[in-house]
């Protein structure tokens, strides 16, 4: 009996150290030490979205300039997960936290982790409710919404269909609130609102179903480009021509689709910016210097007039 | 003649649940929505329920031999992924990216085969972790874009007249095969042996091991055939495509009469099931059902469609 217990510990033990050489050889970042070196640690909610990838990148570039170092760590959607990167982060060593909520409600307790460890942290893209952050980077959701509104009642005028986030999602809130208060602007009607959880094939089987009940119908608004793509492919012939749709991210595709005109715009944020942004208040934080408490990175309409301006 | 005839599709109902559920949901459509029964509609429905239903014919060879596959939606972005990369950034023919996509799906199944046979782990367990690392290599090739899938892919997702939808077609290419390798092949015979009693298969000669393995691949496979299509839907390969397909896969293979304990299933269940899925999705969309209610909707349908099922056994 003893005998299998000291083996079984052996191979747990054998299993721990093969496991952490390989975590050592794939982590980028050491633990910060001494020498005066900068760690800043980003917490970013998914990197299964293009978006969130360019912000990262657009994060990873400034800290290189400022020659800072930067840990990133991603949630996976799952606001639980993020709570418990960010306290791994309070233990690391890091100089300042760059927060990218999961969901703005559910951050709070994370909030609170980097504050009793004294580490100044800084929400990026989303805000965190209820919680103490020393700056706030983010594009204004609500007004993305508006200006949707806005641009699809100057492409189309009739009935329109609005393809929703994730139900709940902070995004989805605020950009159909936007919408809708930007509604009474245009000649457009809002006919179905229907929920695609921010998926490209979802887009494409919700679009084809609401046009099965409403073939009459003019615009759509998505509430992210990948949905708008899927709803594009769902018109087929008549995206672009009787039937104005837009979008909302400016992502490569959705910015290509612009260009071809079959998206009439697209609300475009600028993720790299805002990674940029972030970096660099964090920075600011970590070295003891003011910071801004609140950064807003405009949002921008793209039409196919300046659709080359976004482009790369 | 008409009684017999009648009393005949009386058995074909009660003895398939599933099959009189998706009827009551399509006739509660068309009463509902006046939009639903229309023959675009309808193909629609079948299109919508195409990559769920490939999916599921290759759970149903999992779950009938008792195990459980849960890397298949995983597994279907990762091949997908791997075909429109090898198109679009190696520069490689179409139809060998397809290949490469598809071989990536048998790979992948041979992996949880091979860990369920050879390495003795669960297959909840083993296919949970491949779940995992699909996802992340599915990141890792795309490095989190969207690419562009070749014609050959795309061509899986489109339409060869108005009324003839390609998937649709493989949908029902993959329903014949399924059928076939469950009441025709040795290894379909096998599967329901290893459902059944997997000591008893053992002891009267099978391969249990090397049977394993093959369930695992032909899964894979099914998985990676579903990834094609719904990224030829799409013309367009995402990192996160499929995300919980797995799930609705199983949903379908159980609604349509499987049993999670193996033994049980068939190739018609299973394609009603997926049915099930897609009429209901289809049917909540026309009727404009809140977004907070939906998801209500769907678990208490699919809980309902099993619950009946479940109940016309025990009452025989």
């Amino acid at each position: 009996m003893k005998g299998m217990t000291k083996m079984k510990f052996r191979g747990v033990a054998a299993l721990s150290a093969v496991a952490l050489a390989a975590l050592t050889a794939c982590g980028s970042g050491s633990p910060a030490g001494g020498g005066g070196e900068i760690t800043v640690g980003l917490a970013i909610s998914t990197l299964d979205n293009p978006y969130f990838v360019a912000l990262k990148e657009g994060a990873e570039k400034a800290a290189a300039e400022l020659g800072v170092k930067l840990t990133v760590v991603d949630a996976q959607n799952d606001a639980t997960n993020q709570i418990n990167q960010v306290q791994t982060f309070t233990t690391q060593g890091v100089k300042a936290i760059i927060i990218n909520p999961v969901d703005s409600k559910q951050a709070a307790p994370a909030a609170k982790a980097a504050e009793n460890a004294n580490i100044p942290l800084v929400a990026v893209d989303r805000s965190v409710d209820g919680g103490k952050v020393v700056s706030e980077v983010a594009s204004d959701n609500v007004q993305g919404g508006t200006l949707a509104a806005i641009e699809l009642g100057r492409a189309a005028s009739g009935e329109v269909v609005h393809l929703q986030g994730i139900p709940g999602a902070s995004a989805a809130r605020d950009r159909g609130q936007g919408f809708e208060q930007g509604l009474n602007s245009g000649g457009i009607k809002v006919v179905a609102s229907q929920p695609a959880d921010f998926n490209r094939a979802k887009g494409l089987d919700v679009m084809t179903n609401l046009l099965q009940a409403n073939p009459g119908i003019k615009g759509v608004f998505a509430d992210n480009d990948e949905m708008a793509l899927g709803a594009i492919k769902a018109l087929g012939d008549r995206a672009g021509k009787d039937v104005a749709v837009v979008g909302f991210d400016g992502t490569p595709d959705g910015l290509k689709a612009v260009e071809d005109g079959t998206m009439a715009a697209t609300i475009a944020q600028q993720p790299d910016v805002l990674g940029r942004k972030a970096v660099e208040q964090a920075v600011k934080a970590a070295r003891g210097e003011a910071v801004q408490e609140v950064v807003d990175v405009e949002v921008k309409v793209v039409t196919k007039k300046n659709v080359a301006e976004f482009k790369k | 003649m008409t009684t017999v005839a009648s009393r005949k599709n009386v058995k074909v109902l009660s003895d398939n649940g599933a099959l009189a559920g998706l009827l009551v949901l399509v006739v509660a459509l068309s009463l509902l929505a006046p939009s639903f029964l229309t023959t675009q509609n309808l193909l629609n429905v079948g299109v919508q329920a195409a990559v769920v239903a490939v999916l599921a014919f290759g759970s149903t060879f999992v779950i009938v031999s008792g195990g459980i596959d849960l890397s298949v939606g995983s597994v279907a972005a990762l091949s997908a992924m791997v075909g429109a990369w090898s198109s679009a950034e190696a520069g490689l023919p179409g139809p060998v990216a397809l290949l490469l996509g598809l071989g990536t799906g048998v790979v992948a199944g041979l992996v949880n085969g091979a860990l369920v046979s050879y390495g003795k782990l669960p297959a909840f367990i083993a296919t949970l972790a491949m779940l995992s690392v699909a996802r992340g290599l599915t990141l890792v090739v795309s490095q989190g874009s969207p690419t562009t899938t070749p014609d050959v892919v795309s061509f899986l997702g489109s339409n060869l007249t108005p009324y003839l939808p390609v998937p649709l077609l493989v949908m029902l290419v993959f329903f014949g095969i399924t059928g076939f390798v469950l009441s025709r092949t040795y290894s379909g015979r096998a599967m329901y042996a290893i459902g059944g009693n997997e000591e008893a298969a053992r002891l009267s000669g099978i391969d249990v091991r090397r049977q394993k393995l093959v369930i695992y691949a032909l899964s894979g496979l099914f998985a990676a055939v579903a990834g094609m299509l719904l990224a030829g839907r799409l013309s367009s390969a995402g990192p996160q495509a499929a995300v919980g397909y797995e799930l609705d896969a199983i949903a379908a293979v159980v609604i349509g009469g499987a049993s999670l304990s193996g033994g049980v299933g068939r190739a018609t269940g299973t394609l009603v099931g997926a049915l099930v899925l897609a009429v209901l999705r289809n049917g909540l969309n026309q009727l404009q059902v809140s977004p907070f209610w939906q998801q209500v909707v769907i678990g208490a349908v699919i809980a309902l469609a099993v619950l009946l099922d479940t109940l016309r056994r025990r009452t025989r």
